[in-house]
């Protein structure tokens, strides 16, 4: 892209972030040290991709949930939240396991999307161990097939008091 | 003498600590505000210090102590570049000069710190981010001395505070041919040195294409906290050191309470304009393929090497 176009596109498109709705009654069981910031690792245990969309969504710039201190990182150890996908395959049940022992305290794993709640379409499929809720400890659900960004938004809202 | 020096290094150090984390928030909220988005507040980086300073130290199996010195030392080597540059003001101690070559010496060290970090936890990415960042150390250190070299030919003097001393004196000479090319020359250098676009992407989630975060990927808690905060002042600083030789006005020139706010106004208001110009830059740049990054660097070094020549020939004619 020529830099013209690019500055043209910056003028033309101003801002396309929608207005913050109020915020959502904070987590109870939110750690203190978490508030106005939370780094996010995601780990696809075996979604569709569908979820994936609308995390995409809500880190992009309508939804934008960075405005609120949420933030995608590269690597487990950066992360305070491990944010799980999809039901569990066989081949992710360890990986998941060992990003979250990864992941320094205090950390809270939210489970998305209706898979990783309760397995969905996929219980009992073959290569599934379970829900991300059957194999680890999880503090928050996101229920929806996939979640809107706006639940996704309102559920790290909770998580960073913002 | 040597009170005044020491009041303005701490000074400078105090105000730099504070500044930094906002300078950085600055300049993603910029970022944020030209792609559309709200942003997070320039505040972000600070609450993320915090956060990241509460939380518990992870190791990963088989790392060594360099895990938690490299990061001191990083943060460390910052803070001595912070006293050392001349940003609030001039007055530089007699024994510890504020020698150009010092100051690359003290940026090596925090660069080869955070180099043995990357390497300390044995993972691959964080040995290929630390040989990139060496390649890129090794190919910009010498046009960092070339560049601010070619400067210091005019005044007879190595030392960053009379450079930056003798160009409040003589505002023409900012604008001579000799100076815009070290500049150029110096900009690039620093862009590299620290990580920014188009050498490395500092906002990057792909592991292939990192320089910098690859280093950091197996530090948590404090140490992540002590090394973020150290690059961040690894930048303000040379962004300081570039506000300084482009407007070196406002700068403390003996020390009296009035002289030094008005330096610490002044070295605010010069890294907010510079943060808002790199990042304003950055959204219209993309990350250069690695291999094309020894050509842009090669291309400052040539610049920088045509100031010294034309330096010399200045002061000659």
């Amino acid at each position: 892209m020529t830099f013209r176009r690019a500055l043209r596109l910056i003028t033309k498109t101003g801002r396309v972030a929608e207005p913050a709705p109020p915020p959502p009654e904070p987590l109870p069981a939110r750690p203190a040290e978490l508030a106005g910031s939370v780094q996010i690792r995601h780990v696809d245990c075996g979604s569709c991709n569908g979820c994936e969309i609308e995390i995409a969504n809500a880190f992009g710039p309508v939804y934008d949930v960075e405005r609120y201190g949420a933030r995608l990182v590269a690597s487990p150890r950066h992360a305070d939240v491990v944010l799980a996908t999809g039901v569990v395959t066989r081949n992710m049940l360890d990986p998941l396991r060992r990003t979250i022992d990864a992941t320094p305290r205090p950390r809270l794993v939210i489970a998305l999307g209706d898979c990783a709640r309760n397995g969905g379409m996929f219980t009992g499929a073959y290569g599934v161990v379970g829900a991300v809720t059957d194999v680890v400890d999880v503090d928050l659900e996101i229920p929806g097939c996939p979640p809107e960004p706006e639940a996704i938004v309102s559920a790290l809202r909770r998580v960073t008091g913002r | 003498m040597r009170l005044d020096a020491a009041v303005l290094a701490v000074t400078q150090v105090v105000v730099m600590v504070v500044l930094t984390p906002l300078l950085i928030g600055l300049m993603r909220q910029v970022r944020s505000r030209l792609e559309g988005r709200a942003g997070a507040g320039i505040a972000q980086p600070w609450r993320d210090v915090r956060k990241l300073l509460a939380k518990e130290v992870l190791k990963a199996p088989g790392t060594s102590w360099v895990q938690a010195t490299g990061p001191v030392v990083l943060v460390a080597s910052s803070l001595v570049l912070c006293a050392l540059i001349p940003l609030v003001g001039t007055v530089a101690f007699p024994l510890i000069p504020d020698d150009l070559f010092v100051v690359v010496g003290v940026l090596l060290i925090g660069t080869v710190a955070l180099a043995l970090v990357g390497l300390d936890a044995g993972s691959a990415f964080g040995g290929m981010g630390s040989s990139r960042h060496m390649t890129i150390a090794a190919l910009v250190e010498p046009t960092v001395l070339v560049a601010i070299y070619a400067l210091s030919v005019p005044i007879g003097s190595s030392a960053l505070s009379q450079i930056v001393d003798s160009r409040m004196q003589s505002p023409a000479s900012i604008a001579a041919p000799v100076s815009l090319l070290a500049l150029v020359a110096l900009a690039i250098a620093v862009i590299a040195e620290t990580s920014r676009m188009p050498v490395d992407n500092p906002s990057t989630h792909l592991e292939l294409t990192m320089v910098h975060e690859a280093m950091t990927l197996e530090s948590s808690g404090r140490d992540l906290a002590w090394l973020e905060l150290g690059s961040w002042l690894r930048l303000a600083a040379l962004l300081g050191l570039i506000g300084a030789l482009v407007l070196p006005w406002g700068l403390a020139t003996e020390i009296t309470p009035l002289t030094l706010l008005i330096g610490v106004v002044a070295v605010t208001i010069k890294l907010a304009i510079l943060g808002a110009v790199l990042a304003t830059v950055e959204v219209f740049l993309a990350k250069l393929r690695l291999f094309r990054v020894p050509e842009l660097l090669a291309g400052s070094f040539v610049l920088a090497l045509l100031a010294v020549t034309a330096s010399y020939l200045t002061v000659q004619a």
